[in-house]
């Protein structure tokens, strides 16, 4: 992890297409490297073979949502260590602790313009490194507790 | 106290025998013959040795038998007060028959009481024929001669002492003479000395008796001389009259007043006035100095020999006194409750006929001994009485008779009955509660039965009324069941109908949150690609298209506008809304809120002043729900001003409140619509080309959120001055 984050891999976790493609056309276009994934079990796949810096997920997913997808990652040493940006358009209370108790880093409702997005994932990657890891453990300790 | 102390008083009067032995020496004659004188000295000197009559008479009659030769000699003596005299001395006869020998001094006839009534010697020779038999008094001697000499006579009164019976010896007269005479002398002596003693015990022995006999009289006795001294007195007259030195001086004053009282009472002058006389004395008693009242009665006793004496005895009336007037105070008393009985028995009677209930008294035997006036009308006739009236009457007094008689025989002391009669004026049917109570004296004696009659037809009636009521009231009853079943039935069903509301509100809800998550998805993707292609992503954009673009962005901001909206209002109604309470800076989230609307503001080119009390403190409450309200408060004053500017303000009220107000210059809002602007879709302009956009619904959220945080919000505004909207917050818990 850098402070740099041009070049950083984002995986984009969407089951709708047109968004996912928004979203990765902009992230590219904003100078990221970006893996794209359907649902939750393509998102565990794409996490532990593509290595990202950062997910993007998508709460609602077909297969496995993305709650769940969260727990797992954070659940395993191997992604752990990754943040996780939830996205979602249910704006329901509830909904975003529901994320953070599940393993997330941020939370970003939808409808979120492109630039507002990557001004988020900015912001997730330029905290410190080792705030980055502490919230990372925490938040691991919190998923297994949970399941 | 000396039990009989009186008897040294009695002893005072009473006489004393003379002494008459002393004399006899000088009465003895002398004696011509040395031998005889001899003899007789001897006679005397036995004499003395003798102290008893009988041995005396004894000795006597030996020593003339031995002396003068006398073979068989009696001597016979009269005992005192008797009037017989009887033997006490025999000499040559046989004791036994001898010594019964007596003569009466009353056979006038008897030559022997001639003899001694004429104190001469009388000689009886021996008998010589019948006719000399028949003059001869029967002796021990029988037919053998005698002499009966008299022996002397009673010194104290000239009575016969004694006669001496000797048989008929050749001998001088002249020695028998002084034989009787020392013999008679010495007798005399000896029974007078044995008289007095006799006497003296006997006297002892009575006077002892007397006095018992007076001290166990209660009342006080005494005798007094006519100088009122005190002679003899009893032991009840002694404590009020008498009073020894040692006694205390409150008694000893007592007696001397009791004596002066007595004194008075009995002097000379007053006893021979009155004589045998009753009076009443007032003493005081010396034991508690209370007062006696005593009657005296006195008595003057005449006695020759003593001198006259009165003999007093008092009464004690005290007791009689008090007795009579406790009896004039009973007699009082009497009078007094009498008056009352009647007083009582008229105010009774006065009760007893105010009562309307019929009442009637009835004595053990059953007869009616009273009654009142309505008793009357029932039980008596009037002189004018028809022949069915008569008939009820005696009916009723029939029902009532047997319900007596039942009560008289029975052993209850009360008795509660009904019984049928009727009324005699109306002839209707008069049933009645009979309640009967026995009244028994204090000996257990049944005195009478007081009973009264309670006219029951009117409780029927009322009974009657009564079950009419009961029946309308449970037919009232059973309809408020059924109408409260109704209820409860319109209840469940209602209860069911809100259920299903609830579950349909949930749905609904639920559906406008999937709804909205829906319409979000392609407007995100429409936005951001907006978004993108204005940002050249695609290439660069300019002029028209550029300008329509950005139509494109506004419209779909507007829409997400709507749509969170509606999101918001499902939410809060559906309560589910939760509250998140954090601590945060009031600046801090107006500075925040400023900054997010900070591409409006620029392109409003109005002035957003900022008046923040530096020195709030946090506060605690929803901090994303009062942002929300800050954020609508200030676009809708951008949105609503021309000219001037929006000024937004926090401080510190009293109470722990915060006031946040936002200000603006705007167009402003007429009075009467200041309160609709807070309902749900409410635009002043509502027509269907209006100016400004936006749902209507920012207000009312904004109002339904300040309630949730238990604040609220409202309104200054002017047409055309501008508008300040106030949000008042309580800072939470400290």
């Amino acid at each position: 992890m850098t402070k740099n984050t041009e070049g950083a891999r984002v995986l984009l976790v969407d089951d709708y297409p047109d968004a996912r493609e928004m979203y990765s056309e902009y992230l590219e276009f904003s100078g990221f490297q970006v893996v794209e994934a359907a649902n939750g079990m393509e998102a565990l796949e794409r996490a532990l073979e593509d290595h990202p810096d950062i997910i993007l997920m998508d709460l609602s997913l077909p297969v496995m949502d993305g709650w769940e997808a969260t727990r797992r990652l954070k659940a395993d040493e191997r992604t752990a260590h990754i943040p996780i940006v939830a996205l979602t358009g249910h704006a329901l209370a509830g909904i975003s602790e529901g994320a953070k108790r599940a393993g997330c880093d941020a939370f970003v409702t939808k409808p979120c313009l492109p630039e507002d997005l990557v001004k988020e994932i900015r912001k997730v990657l330029g905290e410190p490194s080792h705030a980055a890891a502490k919230k990372v453990r925490r938040s691991a300790k919190h998923a297994k507790n949970v399941n | 106290m000396a039990p009989q102390p009186a008897l040294l008083v009695a002893a005072a009067g009473r006489p004393r025998a003379r002494r008459s032995g002393a004399a006899l020496g000088t009465r003895l004659t002398v004696a011509s013959n040395p031998n005889r004188a001899a003899a007789r000295l001897r006679l005397l000197e036995g004499f003395l040795q003798r102290t008893s009559v009988a041995d005396c008479a004894q000795y006597a009659l030996g020593w003339l038998n031995e002396v003068g030769g006398v073979a068989r000699s009696l001597c016979l003596l009269r005992a005192g007060g008797e009037s017989s005299l009887y033997t006490v001395a025999v000499c040559g006869f046989p004791r036994a028959s001898a010594m019964a020998f007596s003569i009466s001094l009353e056979d006038w006839s008897n030559p022997l009481v001639t003899a001694i009534v004429n104190r001469r010697e009388t000689h009886f020779g021996a008998v010589q024929g019948v006719t000399d038999r028949r003059r001869r008094p029967a002796t021990p001697f029988e037919d053998a001669p005698f002499r009966a000499i008299p022996l002397g006579v009673s010194g104290f009164a000239d009575e016969p002492l004694g006669l001496l019976l000797v048989a008929d010896a050749t001998r001088s007269s002249n020695d028998d003479a002084w034989f009787a005479g020392a013999l008679g002398q010495k007798l005399d002596q000896l029974l007078r000395h044995e008289a007095i003693s006799d006497g003296d015990r006997r006297q002892g022995r009575e006077r002892s008796l007397l006095y018992s006999i007076i001290n166990a009289v209660t009342d006080p006795i005494l005798l007094t001389d006519t100088e009122g001294r005190l002679l003899i007195a009893n032991t009840r007259a002694l404590t009020l009259f008498t009073a020894s030195e040692e006694e205390s001086e409150g008694r000893r004053g007592a007696v001397r007043m009791n004596n002066m009282l007595l004194s008075s009472a009995l002097s000379s002058k007053a006893i021979e006035e009155i004589g045998a006389a009753r009076r009443e004395l007032l003493l005081v008693n010396p034991a508690d100095g209370s007062d006696l009242l005593f009657e005296l009665l006195s008595t003057v006793t005449e006695d020759p020999r003593h001198g006259t004496g009165v003999v007093s005895i008092l009464r004690n009336v005290s007791d009689l006194r008090r007795a009579s007037e406790e009896l004039e105070e009973n007699y009082r008393k009497l009078r007094v409750a009498e008056v009352q009985a009647r007083a009582e028995s008229d105010r009774l009677n006065l009760i007893i006929d105010s009562v309307a209930d019929p009442i009637v008294v009835t004595d053990a035997e059953g007869q009616t001994s009273l009654m009142n006036e309505p008793a009357e009308r029932l039980f008596t006739l009037s002189q004018r009485a028809s022949a069915v009236q008569q008939r009820l009457v005696q009916s009723n007094d029939a029902h009532f008779s047997s319900f007596i008689t039942g009560m008289l025989v029975s052993a209850d002391q009360r008795r509660v009955g009904e019984i049928g009669l009727s009324d005699p004026t109306t002839g209707e049917a008069m049933p009645v509660e009979a309640i009967a109570g026995k009244i028994v004296s204090e000996h257990g004696e049944l005195t009478a039965v007081v009973t009264i009659l309670h006219d029951r037809r009117e409780a029927i009636e009322k009974g009657k009324l009564y079950e009419q009521l009961k029946q309308a009231s449970s037919e009232l009853e059973r309809k408020v069941q059924a109408a409260t079943a109704d209820i409860a039935q319109q209840n469940e069903l209602l209860r069911r109908q809100a259920i299903e509301l609830e579950q349909a509100s949930l749905a609904k809800t639920q559906f406008l949150a999937n709804m909205s998550h829906e319409f979000r998805t392609p407007l995100n993707a429409m936005l951001g690609y907006t978004s993108m292609l204005l940002q050249g992503v695609a290439g660069p954009v300019e002029g028209a298209v550029k300008r329509q673009l950005g139509r494109i962005e506004s419209n779909g901001r507007h829409l997400l506008t709507i749509i969170n909206e509606i999101l918001d209002i499902s939410r809060i109604e559906a309560g589910r809304m939760p509250l998140q309470i954090s601590t945060f800076s009031v600046p801090d989230l107006v500075i925040e809120v400023k900054a997010e609307l900070e591409p409006i503001i620029l392109r409003s080119r109005l002035t957003v002043t900022l008046d923040l009390d530096k020195d709030l403190r946090p506060i605690a409450t929803d901090r994303q729900k009062v942002k929300q309200i800050l954020l609508n408060l200030l676009s809708n004053a951008l949105k609503f001003t021309h000219h001037g500017g929006v000024t937004i303000s926090a401080e510190r009220m009293p109470e722990r409140i915060v006031k946040l107000t936002v200000r603006d210059t705007g167009i402003g809002i007429a009075r009467g619509d200041q309160d609709r602007i807070f309902e749900d879709f409410r635009q002043l302009d509502n027509s269907p080309t209006r100016a400004y956009g936006g749902t209507g619904l920012g207000l009312s959220i904004c109002r339904r959120l300040a309630h949730m945080l238990d604040g609220h919000i409202t309104v200054e505004s002017k047409v055309g001055a501008g508008s300040a909207f106030t949000l008042t917050l309580p800072m939470g818990r400290r």
